[in-house]
């Protein structure tokens, strides 16, 4: 029991340094760039801006005239108390309400994509290991690959493309229509589930190669060892061999790569909002760049993150069922 | 005698990719973008002029159809090839160098050096890289060095985690403690005597690089955080949606370039699998024991799995 304390605590500890670094890294950042970063945000918005935003803008940058030090240390503190200054784009409201709602639905879209492709995709390579040569295992991996050669948005563009402009089977933009109001009421959650269809099935379609892939190869490394020899021998049914001895045990690897990947994807289902207009973090993002709103893409980085360290610690708890090593 | 060693790996080695079909596919997908890329452009429009009517569907004179400022999208995407096969190479190019220099490193001293370094590793790995690299890339002024730094930063960390732990490898045994008692220099010893026999993981590892760095590259230009000012495959995804592609009906504009990508892609994908094939002992001794089995269905239980006692 001590001992897997001791794991979270020291996954935790891990998760606090990456946080740092990435808190660090945001602040110097601007800071490091060829020139004075106030110079270039005022020249860069020279005369777009009214007084008070360019103040607004000062503030949130600490660009004042306290020693480097002294900035890092206001910075740290506001961050601390949810300050994370005020966007430009939709000025003057804080970053911080911005990004709330938005959160949650990349969280809902993204999370959704990634547990259904995760699962999929684990199964199918199961099954293509356990049948090696077979038609599923030959025909599936390339075929997967193809997808998985395609960006995430380009793939995201033909979809909408074919099934939301040329069929019209499905909308074309938004997380619910306007005939609803937002709640925790039916026709809301059918509504949002339908817009929600044709974004995470392109990001399915993309990321299952990887995970099928990923899991055959473990899989078929632990169908060399010698207790998958033992269970044969015993006579124990197929099925059983391969879903709780084979497949139990490859799993592991493949989800300690599942934490890691989740960055990678959440990269790619940022760009695949951005073509369906959903209204979640990737969304913001483009709104931030165009609007060159440096504090809202600073708040953007830091949120997606801290949920992607959040995510990585779930899935440590996660082994912590699943691997008994770590109990010990 | 290393120098010996290594021409027999290669040999052997371009050997088994030259007879590895989906290797031979993959090349060949990939070496023909290049070349149409290189030498393309001499032959097609200009693709920055005015040409036509905009967005006009595909026609004898415009085969894939005008973008919409009217230019030639057939000119755009083999234009658009040039740089970005360029920045994706070359970024490959560094981010191994860079992943096999800190890996390396990371693997070899071990204890605190290793812990220190893979740290270091962790992090950037756990680090989401989309939202880093716009930040970075707003700063900075647009540009291709712009890109291709923003793309080795965040890029390094997996190829130096995996080259690390084969480097781990590798480092216990007995030809490395060898070079060690004959008191060859540390550095040496990695880059003389430790990478040559890595090189089909350093390969798969600029393969898998640059297919990253190609993704990145062209999703960061599509933001709209490249030059929009130069022809490439990501920047013509750009201007396609800016210019409403979607809305318009116009699929020409941005069919062409993804389908692009994604063969360049998938070729190179294709290339790893092979190389994988060709060096993975696994793999070769299950190729060698399935020609012994008879052919057609295996019995329905369990497909053997080639044991490798090293």
């Amino acid at each position: 029991m001590s001992k897997s304390i001791n794991y979270l605590l020291r996954r935790l500890g891990f998760y606090a340094i990456a946080a740092w670094a990435a808190l660090t890294l945001n602040f110097f950042i601007p800071r490091m760039m060829p020139g004075d970063p106030a110079a270039i945000i005022f020249a860069r918005f020279r005369g777009k801006l009214k007084p008070e935003a360019m103040n607004a803008l000062r503030e949130t940058f600490g660009l004042t005239d306290e020693p480097l030090l002294g900035q890092y240390f206001t910075y740290l503190k506001n961050l601390l108390t949810g300050d994370l200054g005020i966007s430009i784009a939709y000025f003057p409201q804080p970053v911080t309400d911005i990004i709330s709602t938005a959160l949650l639905w990349t969280i809902f879209l993204a999370g959704i994509s990634l547990i259904i492709s995760f699962s999929i995709g684990t199964l199918l390579g199961t099954l293509a290991a356990w049948k090696r040569g077979s038609k599923l295992d030959s025909i599936l991996p390339p075929a997967l690959a193809l997808f998985g050669a395609f960006p995430y948005f380009w793939l995201a563009m033909v979809a909408l493309f074919i099934f939301g402009f040329g069929l019209g089977w499905f909308p074309l933009r938004h997380a619910y229509g306007e005939h609803v109001t937002p709640g925790l009421n039916f026709p809301f959650i059918i509504d949002a589930i339908y817009h929600a269809i044709l974004p995470a099935s392109t990001m399915i379609l993309v990321s299952l190669g990887g995970w099928m892939l990923s899991m055959r190869n473990t899989m078929i490394t632990t169908l060399g060892a010698d207790y998958i020899t033992f269970a044969h021998a015993k006579g124990l049914p197929s099925r059983m061999i391969m879903l709780k001895f084979a497949a139990r045990n490859a799993i592991l690897p493949n989800f300690t790569g599942f934490g890691m990947a989740i960055g990678f994807v959440l990269s790619g289902a940022l760009l695949t909002e951005i073509i369906f207009s959903y209204p979640g973090q990737g969304y913001l993002l483009l709104e931030a760049v165009r609007a060159q709103d440096f504090p809202l893409m600073q708040g953007l980085f830091m949120t997606i993150t801290l949920a992607v360290l959040g995510a990585n610690w779930l899935v440590d708890i996660a082994i912590l069922f699943l691997d008994p090593r770590t109990r010990r | 005698m290393s120098t010996r060693l290594n021409d027999s790996i290669l040999i052997r080695w371009l050997r088994g990719i030259l007879t590895n079909k989906k290797a031979l596919a993959g090349s060949f997908l990939v070496l023909s973008f290049i070349f149409i890329a290189f030498v393309g452009p001499f032959f097609t429009y200009d693709p920055n002029a005015f040409l036509d009517t905009p967005l006009s569907p595909p026609t004898f004179t415009h085969w894939f159809g005008t973008t919409g400022q009217g230019q030639d999208v057939l000119a755009q995407t083999i234009s658009g090839a040039r740089q970005t096969l360029l920045i994706g190479f070359c970024t490959g190019f560094f981010v191994v160098v860079i992943g096999a220099l800190i890996g390396g490193i990371s693997g070899y001293y071990g204890g605190r050096v290793d812990d220190v370094l893979s740290m270091v590793i962790n992090v950037f790995l756990v680090m989401p890289g989309l939202p880093l690299m716009v930040i970075l890339a707003s700063w900075l002024p647009p540009g291709p060095l712009t890109l291709m730094g923003v793309l080795v930063l965040t890029g390094w960390a997996w190829n130096a985690r995996v080259i690390r732990s084969q480097m781990m490898a590798l480092r216990g045994r007995d030809f490395v403690s060898a070079a060690i008692v004959s008191g060859e220099r540390n550095i040496r010893i990695i880059v003389i005597e430790i990478m040559p026999r890595m090189l089909s993981l350093l390969a798969s590892s600029f393969i898998g690089a640059s297919i990253y760095a190609i993704g990145a590259q062209v999703g960061l230009e599509f933001l709209g955080l490249g030059d929009v000012s130069t022809v490439t495959w990501g920047t013509n995804l750009y201007w396609a949606s800016n210019d409403l592609a979607l809305l318009t009906g116009s699929w020409w504009t941005f069919v062409p370039t993804g389908l692009s990508i994604a063969f360049v892609s998938f070729g190179l994908t294709m290339i790893n699998f092979g190389i994988d094939e060709v060096t993975n002992p696994r793999l070769i001794s299950e190729r060698n024991w399935r020609k012994l089995l008879p052919k057609g269905k295996m019995n329905d239980g369990i497909t053997p799995v080639v044991i490798n006692h090293d």
